[in-house]
C-alpha cells in the first residue's frame, strides 16, 4: 500500500503534464475514473483526457442543495466531492460474487471476483480517508473481502488536495482533510494564480514516484520553487480556515448517552428512510446478497448489493423487523457512524465529507443531530 | 427429471392491457417461458383456453362494475397462485381518480346514453375483495420484475422484489438526484422501487407508479414540496397520478385539499 508522500520533492507540472499522466495510466492499462460534469453535478466516470475534468465549475452545497455554477476560472479542482464516492468502483452497487451449476444430483459453485484495474483520479482527502476505514471493514482480521481487495491493491491512487470546501465540508473536525498526507500514489495540489495555472505533484509511493519518472521523460515536469510549495499550502490552509460545519469532538459519548431522548421522535418527522444518506456516504458499507436462478433452475448467481439500514427489511429477523420506526433507524445509523464503530472497528466511521447533508432531500445535518442531543434538555 | 409445467392464466379486470402486454413484451425471454409453463388462459396471445384450476394467475386491472366484482371471486376460487400485476390490480389505477368525485356527473358529461353504464361509484384494487398471494406494482409493471416472479415461482424461492425506496435505485444507479441538484419535485423518497429508474434518469421527478414504499413519510415529503415552491393545490395533484387510491397517497393528498 503507498505511503506518505513529501512535498519537499514534490515537482510541478502544467494541464498538459495532467493530460500526459492520465493518457500514461491510459496506456498501462488503467481505467482511470475521474470527476465530470454530468446532469448537473460532479460524477465520477471514465475520463480520457484533461479536457474531461470540470474546469471552470464550482459546486454550491447546503443541506438537501447542491448547484453546479459556472465561474470565471480555468480552475479544474475548485469542486469538491460531489454525489459519487469511490466505493462505487472499489465496492460495487452490484456483484455477482458466486455462480453455481446443477450437476447430477448436486451442483457445482464457482466464486466470481471481478477486478478491473482503476486510476482514481481526485481523491479527496476525506474520500482517501473513507477508503482506508473501508480497508479495516472488509479485512477484519478473520474474514477479508476477496474482491474488494483485488480491486483495492491493483488501484492507482491519485489524490488531489482542497483548495476549497463546500458549505456541507466539516473534515477539519474529524481530522481527515482538507490535505491528504497519506495512502495515494500521487497527491495533486492545483496552484491558480494571476500568471499561472499549474499543480504541485508529490509521490506517494514507488508506483508514483515511476510515473513522475515517464513524465519527466516526456519533459512535462519542472522543479517545484520554494514558492510554488508555499503558494499551494496557502491554499490548502485558506480551504481548512473557511470551512462552516463542525462535529462535535464529544459526538460518541453523547450518542452513547442519549439513546433515549426527544431529538429521535423529532428527527423521524423529518426523515423520510430513503437511504440517500447511506447510500452516498463513502464509509457506509452494508450490503445484501440476492440469489437469482435461471428459468430451467439449471445455473444460479448469487448478486451482492448496496443496503442501507435505513430499510424496513435491513433489521428483519424471523418473526418480523426490529426497527420498525423511523426515529429508531436514524438512531442506530447515526450512533453506528460516530459512536459504537469505535468499539467495532477502532476508528471513526465518519470522515465529514459532508454528502449525507447535501444528498438528503429534506437536509437533516448530521453536525446538527448531534450538537441538539448535547443542548440541555427543558 | 422434468418438472410438471403449471397452467398460467392471465386474468383482465378495469385496466389498459399496458401490463398483461408486459408479458408479451418480453420478448427474448418470452419463448424460455413458453417452454416452462403452459399459458392456459391469456386473450391477448391465444384464443386457446385450458380449463383451470391454474397454477398461477396474473390479474390486471381494478374492480369498478359490478360483473368484475363477482368474477374477481370466480378468479380466486381457480387460482393457486394469485398475483396482481400492475397499479390498477394494486392501488385502483389512474381509474380510482374517480372515487374523490360524483361518478354520475362524470357520467352524464362524458357517455351520450348514460343509462347503458353500470358502474361501481369507486375503482377498487383487488386486495379489497379476494385475498392475494403477491402484488407486482407499477404503471406499466417491470418486464423484469415480472419475469423475477415466475422464475422465483417456478423455483420454489422468495422473488427478489425491494419495497424500499426509488432513491435507492438512483443511487445504485448512479443517477443525479432531480430534487437536490435541480429543485424538482420527486416521488421517489415515497415511492417503492422496481422500475429501473426510468424518470431520474432522465432527468425527472419520480411520478411514483409503483406506489408507496414502506413506511413512507409523506408528511416530510410535502414540506419539502411547498418549500421548493409547490401550492398547496399542486401538492394535492402531485400525489394523484397513477396510484392515487393508494393508502399513503390518497390520504395525503385529501390533507391538501
Ligand atoms: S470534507 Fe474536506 S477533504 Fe473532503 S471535500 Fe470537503 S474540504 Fe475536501
Ligand atoms: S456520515 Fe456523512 S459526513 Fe460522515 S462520512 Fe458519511 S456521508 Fe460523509
Ligand atoms: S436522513 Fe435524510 S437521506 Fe437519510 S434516510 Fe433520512 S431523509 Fe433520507
Ligand atoms: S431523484 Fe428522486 S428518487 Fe432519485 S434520489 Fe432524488 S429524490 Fe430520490
Amino acid at each position: 500500500m503507498a505511503k506518505c508522500g513529501s512535498a519537499k520533492d514534490a515537482v510541478v507540472i502544467g494541464t498538459d503534464g495532467l493530460d500526459a499522466l492520465i493518457k500514461l495510466l491510459a496506456k498501462d492499462g488503467y481505467d482511470v475514473i475521474g470527476p465530470r460534469v454530468e446532469s448537473g453535478a460532479v460524477v465520477l466516470e471514465p475520463v480520457d483526457g484533461v479536457d474531461d475534468l470540470p474546469a471552470g465549475w464550482a459546486d454550491e452545497q447546503d443541506g438537501g442543495h447542491y448547484r453546479l455554477t459556472k465561474i470565471d476560472s480555468p480552475a479544474i479542482f475548485e469542486h469538491v466531492v460531489g454525489p459519487h464516492t469511490w466505493k462505487r468502483y472499489l465496492s460495487p452497487p452490484a456483484q455477482t460474487i458466486l455462480r453455481a451449476r446443477k450437476r447430477g444430483k448436486g451442483f457445482s459453485v464457482e466464486e466470481v471476483v471481478d477486478a478491473p484495474k482503476y486510476a482514481l483520479l481526485g481523491v479527496r482527502a476525506c474520500d482517501l480517508k473513507a477508503i482506508s476505514l473501508q480497508d479495516r471493514v472488509f479485512d477484519n482480521g478473520d474474514f477479508v473481502d476477496k474482491g474488494y481487495f483485488a480491486r483495492r491493491n491493483k488501484a492507482f491512487v491519485i489524490a488531489v488536495n482542497c483548495t476549497r470546501a463546500a458549505g456541507t465540508c466539516f473534515c477539519v473536525s474529524m481530522n481527515s482533510g482538507p490535505e491528504a498526507s497519506c495512502g495515494f500514489d500521487l497527491g495533486l495540489t492545483e496552484i491558480l494564480t494571476k500568471t499561472k495555472h499549474v499543480f504541485l505533484l508529490a509521490a506517494g509511493s514507488e508506483r508514483g514516484r515511476k510515473a513522475i519518472a515517464e513524465l519527466k521523460k516526456k519533459k512535462q515536469v519542472k522543479a517545484a520553487a520554494a514558492a510554488d510549495r508555499a503558494a499551494a499550502a496557502k491554499a490548502v490552509d485558506a480551504a481548512a480556515k473557511s470551512m462552516k460545519r463542525k462535529m462535535r469532538k464529544d459526538a460518541a459519548r453523547l450518542l452513547a448517552a442519549n439513546r433515549e431522548h426527544p431529538r429521535w421522535e423529532e428527527v423521524a418527522t423529518r426523515c423520510l428512510s430513503c437511504a440517500n444518506c447511506t447510500m452516498v456516504c463513502p464509509t457506509c458499507f452494508c450490503s445484501t446478497v440476492e440469489d437469482v436462478t435461471d428459468l430451467k433452475g439449471k445455473t444460479a448467481e448469487r448478486v451482492r448489493r448496496w443496503d442501507s439500514c435505513f430499510t424496513h427489511d435491513f433489521s428483519y429477523i424471523h418473526g418480523g423487523t426490529v426497527r420498525r420506526l423511523r426515529s429508531s433507524r436514524y438512531r442506530h445509523w447515526i450512533t453506528h457512524k460516530l459512536s459504537t464503530w469505535h468499539d467495532q472497528f477502532q476508528t471513526q466511521g465518519c470522515v465529514g465529507c459532508g454528502r449525507c447533508i447535501t444528498w438528503c432531500p429534506v437536509g437533516i445535518d448530521i453536525t446538527e443531530e448531534v450538537r441538539e442531543l448535547g443542548k440541555r434538555r427543558t | 427429471m422434468a418438472r410438471r409445467k403449471p397452467k398460467l392464466a392471465v386474468w383482465k379486470f378495469s385496466s389498459c392491457d399496458g401490463c398483461q402486454l408486459s408479458l408479451l413484451g418480453c420478448e427474448d425471454e418470452l419463448l424460455a417461458v413458453v417452454g416452462e409453463v403452459e399459458i392456459a388462459y391469456f386473450l391477448e396471445a391465444t384464443r386457446a383456453r385450458v380449463k383451470g384450476p391454474y397454477d398461477v394467475s396474473l390479474v390486471e386491472g381494478s374492480v369498478t362494475t359490478p360483473e368484475e366484482v363477482e368474477r374477481i371471486q370466480q378468479v380466486r376460487r381457480q387460482s393457486g397462485l394469485l398475483v396482481t400485476i400492475g397499479a390498477c390490480a394494486t392501488a385502483g389505477g389512474i381509474q380510482a381518480l374517480k372515487n374523490v368525485k360524483d361518478v354520475n356527473q362524470f357520467i352524464d358529461a362524458v357517455y351520450a346514453h348514460p343509462e347503458y353504464i353500470e358502474t361501481l361509484e369507486t375503482s377498487t384494487p383487488i386486495q379489497d375483495h379476494v385475498p392475494v398471494d403477491f402484488e407486482l406494482r407499477g404503471c406499466p409493471i417491470s418486464k423484469e420484475q415480472l419475469l423475477e416472479v415466475l422464475n422465483a415461482t417456478l423455483n420454489g424461492r422468495a422473488p427478489n422484489v425491494p419495497k424500499y425506496s426509488q432513491c435507492i435505485e438512483c443511487k445504485r444507479t448512479g443517477t443525479v438526484c432531480v430534487m437536490v441538484s435541480q429543485g424538482q419535485p420527486c416521488l421517489g423518497p415515497v415511492t417503492q422501487a422496481g422500475c429501473g429508474n426510468v424518470c431520474p434518469a432522465c432527468e425527472r421527478g419520480c411520478f411514483g407508479c409503483f406506489g408507496p414504499k414502506e413506511t413512507p413519510n409523506m408528511a416530510s415529503l410535502s414540506r419539502r414540496m411547498a418549500e421548493l415552491g409547490m401550492e398547496r393545490r399542486e401538492i394535492k395533484h402531485f400525489y394523484r397520478l397513477f396510484t392515487a387510491n393508494a393508502d399513503a397517497f390518497r390520504e395525503e393528498s385529501k390533507g391538501h385539499e
